[in-house]
């Protein structure tokens, strides 16, 4: 070969991939399949700087390491990773003119659920009328936002407009390498929501996805970073309690939150995602990496979640309270039908003094579904005087389906307190009949009851929220009993 | 006639409990059914509000003069069929009020009626509880979770007073009952009663029914109502007990 051409393939191969490769990055799909191209492809499209592009890369190569995990109570079909498109460009959904074109069992969740039909048709992707102008709705509360210097944007977004908060703190919460699922999030992302806010500020409305400025579609491996200095506090919701159907299979996004001294973030989650037929076929795989690290003394993270969709539902919110006298909270409520699974709860690592941990998890298994509660509690040995307080009930609906407890405790310091409580119960036929006898029908006394044992974690949710989770329960477990 | 039963056999697990009961109940009527235990008492209050493993093998319940033995229990009730349980179960996480709100909504929706609005709905536990003496904090409360014997008791006249009910059947309403709560129980059934409902109360015990006084008295021994009377029947009942029954019975 000529000492020219050589020269000309040595630049070309050891060049920064600035702007992609082979492949035509103009496409709207990155080709099927997973390797190291694609990972440069995504970062090109993105238009991501260096140093996130190796945090991919070398994520990748650490991915290719790793194996599966098999040690959940989970049977999980065989994920091929090479089938999966791993970068889509925001989908343009096929407008609809009205709601007439929307399938009607949709409708009919829609109006269970109590969802305005403004909402309903933005859920379906009817065209949304001049009427609700959207982008002033946006507009105005972002005006809002920018006034106090929070920043909520896209995850794309914000390594663009405010790389160095984003640097400072990615893989903080999550290193990577932490679990198998979390490293081909690393690699893989494609966005999410990032969120920061400024030292002693209330962050004065709710953020959810729902308002987030680019509300693209949320795609597979989202990736959502919080960041809250010191004295903030922000309450945060994701999802919604609309069915969401999906294409992609796999669902494995990473959540961090990072908190200072004295600030508190409060993360609220409604999953109803696809959970399959009453066959057991298809349905979301749920597998999701959300962790808290309460950095600051006297900080605190809560996690709170209505788990109510997927086919198989795989993930353990946590928290590591580094900072002294600081709070985790973990409350859910997790519901399996039919042939869903979930393995499911929290960690709460221990590592400063005088902190404190709450783990409220509320199981339902209905059908011929399992629901599996695994929590792990640690003291570590300098974590002194510090206290856990752990309940996980379990209910079950009839007798074919299972509930499962793998409660973990690690103390290893002798001035902690942790306290276990467990229960396994059933509705009984004399409280239904009870119910029945007052004039409510079987189907409201299933829903109510279960409302009434799920109280607890309920009453933890924003208002809005908790109406809606409240019917979502109801819904979830139709045709469960009798 | 409000309630008739003809000649009703009803068997549990294939056993049968009830041989053939024979009961008119019109309007306006107070009637108590006593007889020794396991006669079939709560079997009969059970069989009528529809429960699940009752099996009517033989006879008729006539309601309003409707065949109501296939008709779900939530539609008895909603018809206005009312039963106090022996033993009100527990409800956890499920408030009273929330309870009873939807109790009252899906029975108006029945008749095809609005639901209540909350305001109307307070108002109205609000005047029940002073109606049946009942705590004022029981509106938080959790149904039945905690209550004692005699609260349980009460919270089932409340709900009563709550729903309004054409034909109320009180199981063993009295029993765990301390004279006062008697008293306060027996008075909120009295407040209740009016020309176009009427009251069925089961009991061992004559006592109570020196305070809810009833116009017929029934003896149902061995799965059949062997005896009626007056209210004075109880009162040899009392003085005489079971044996005389069997005796009466035999010959």
């Amino acid at each position: 070969m000529a000492k020219d051409e050589q020269q000309i393939l040595d630049d070309v191969t050891s060049s920064d991939y600035k702007y992609g490769f082979v492949t035509d990055i103009e496409t709207e799909f990155a080709p099927k399949g997973l390797t190291v191209d694609t990972v440069r492809f995504i970062s090109a499209k993105k238009e991501e700087p260096k140093w996130l592009l190796e945090f991919r890369l070398r994520a990748f190569e650490r991915w290719q390491t790793m194996e599966q995990p098999n040690w959940a109570h989970l049977k999980i079909p065989e994920i091929d990773f090479q089938d999966i498109i791993y970068y889509a460009a925001p989908k343009k959904k096929k407008e609809l003119e009205s709601l007439n074109e929307v399938d009607p069992e949709l409708l009919d969740t829609f109006n269970k659920l109590g969802i305005s039909l403004e909402e309903q048709k933005m859920l379906s992707g009817v065209a949304v009328d001049a009427v609700i102008d959207s982008v002033s709705v946006k507009t105005t509360f972002s005006d809002t936002l920018s006034k106090l210097g929070i920043v909520f944007m896209s995850f794309s977004e914000a390594v663009k407009e405010h790389p160095d908060l984003v640097k400072k703190y990615l893989g903080k919460a999550v290193p990577s390498g932490d679990n198998y699922f979390s490293t081909l999030n690393d690699a893989v992302f494609s966005d999410g929501s990032f969120c920061y806010i400024p030292k002693g500020v209330r962050c004065p409305v709710e953020l959810s996805t729902y308002f987030r400025i680019n509300a693209a579609n949320t795609g597979q491996f989202e990736r959502t970073l919080i960041v809250a200095d010191e004295g903030a506090y922000v309450s945060y919701l994701e999802g919604c309690t609309a069915p969401q159907r999906d294409e992609n299979q796999l669902h494995a996004a990473v959540v961090e939150i990072i908190t200072m001294k004295d600030a508190e973030v409060k993360y609220s989650t409604v999953q109803n995602w696809y959970p399959g037929n009453k066959e057991g076929k298809g349905g979301i795989f749920n597998f999701v990496t959300k962790r808290g690290i309460c950095k600051g003394d006297h900080s605190k993270i809560s996690w709170t979640q209505v788990e109510t969709g997927s086919a198989i539902t795989w993930k353990y919110p946590s928290c590591v309270l580094a900072g002294d006298n600081s709070v985790g909270e973990f409350y859910s409520v997790a519901v399996t039908n039919n042939y869903q699974q979930a393995d499911t709860g929290s960690k709460m690592i221990h590592l400063g003094k005088n902190t404190k941990s709450t783990i409220i998890s509320k199981g339902i298994s209905a059908g011929k579904s399992h629901n599996s509660y695994r929590g792990l509690v640690k003291m570590a040995k300098n974590a002194t005087n510090s206290r856990n307080f752990s309940q996980c009930d379990s209910l079950l609906l009839g007798d074919k389906c299972g509930a499962h407890t793998f409660p973990y405790i690690d103390g290893q310091n002798s001035s902690s307190v942790i306290e276990h409580e467990a229960t396994t119960s059933k509705i009984s036929e004399d409280q239904l009949f009870y119910c029945q006898q007052r004039g409510i029908s079987q189907e409201s006394a299933v829903g109510l009851i279960v409302n009434g044992y799920a109280k607890e974690v309920l009453k933890q949710l924003p208002m809005e929220f908790a109406v809606e989770a409240q019917k979502l329960l109801s819904i979830s477990l139709e045709g469960s009993v009798g | 006639m409000l309630l008739n039963i003809k000649n009703l056999h009803v068997s549990i697990h294939g056993k049968e409990i009830l041989k053939g009961v024979n009961l008119e109940v019109k309007k306006g009527e107070v009637h108590a059914i006593m007889g020794p235990n396991g006669t079939g008492k709560s079997t009969l209050a059970a069989a009528v509000a529809g429960k699940d493993g009752y099996e009517v093998t033989k006879g008729e319940i006539l309601y309003n003069g409707k065949e109501i033995m296939d008709l779900a229990p939530e539609v008895r009730a909603q018809e206005g069929i009312f039963l106090g349980f022996q033993y009100p179960v527990e409800i956890p996480g499920v408030s009273i009020t929330n309870f009873m709100r939807t109790a009252i909504n899906e029975i108006r929706k029945y008749h095809g009626q609005e639901a209540m609005t909350a305001g109307e709905f307070l108002k109205k536990m609000n005047e029940k509880q002073k109606l049946v003496e009942i705590h004022s904090k029981l509106k938080n409360r959790s149904v039945n979770e905690g209550f004692s014997g005699g609260e349980k008791k009460k919270n089932e006249i409340f709900q009563m007073a709550m729903l309004e009910p054409q034909l109320a059947i009180l199981d063993e309403t009295d029993s765990g009952l301390d004279i006062d709560a008697l008293k306060i129980v027996a008075n909120g059934v009295n407040k209740l009663k009016t020309k176009d409902n009427a009251t069925i109360v089961i009991t061992h015990y004559q006592r109570l029914l020196d305070y809810i006084v009833p116009d017929y008295v029934h003896i149902l021994f061995d799965g059949k109502i062997v005896m009626t009377g007056g209210k004075e029947l109880a009162l040899e009942l009392e003085e005489k007990g079971y044996e005389w029954i069997k005796e009466r019975v035999n010959s």
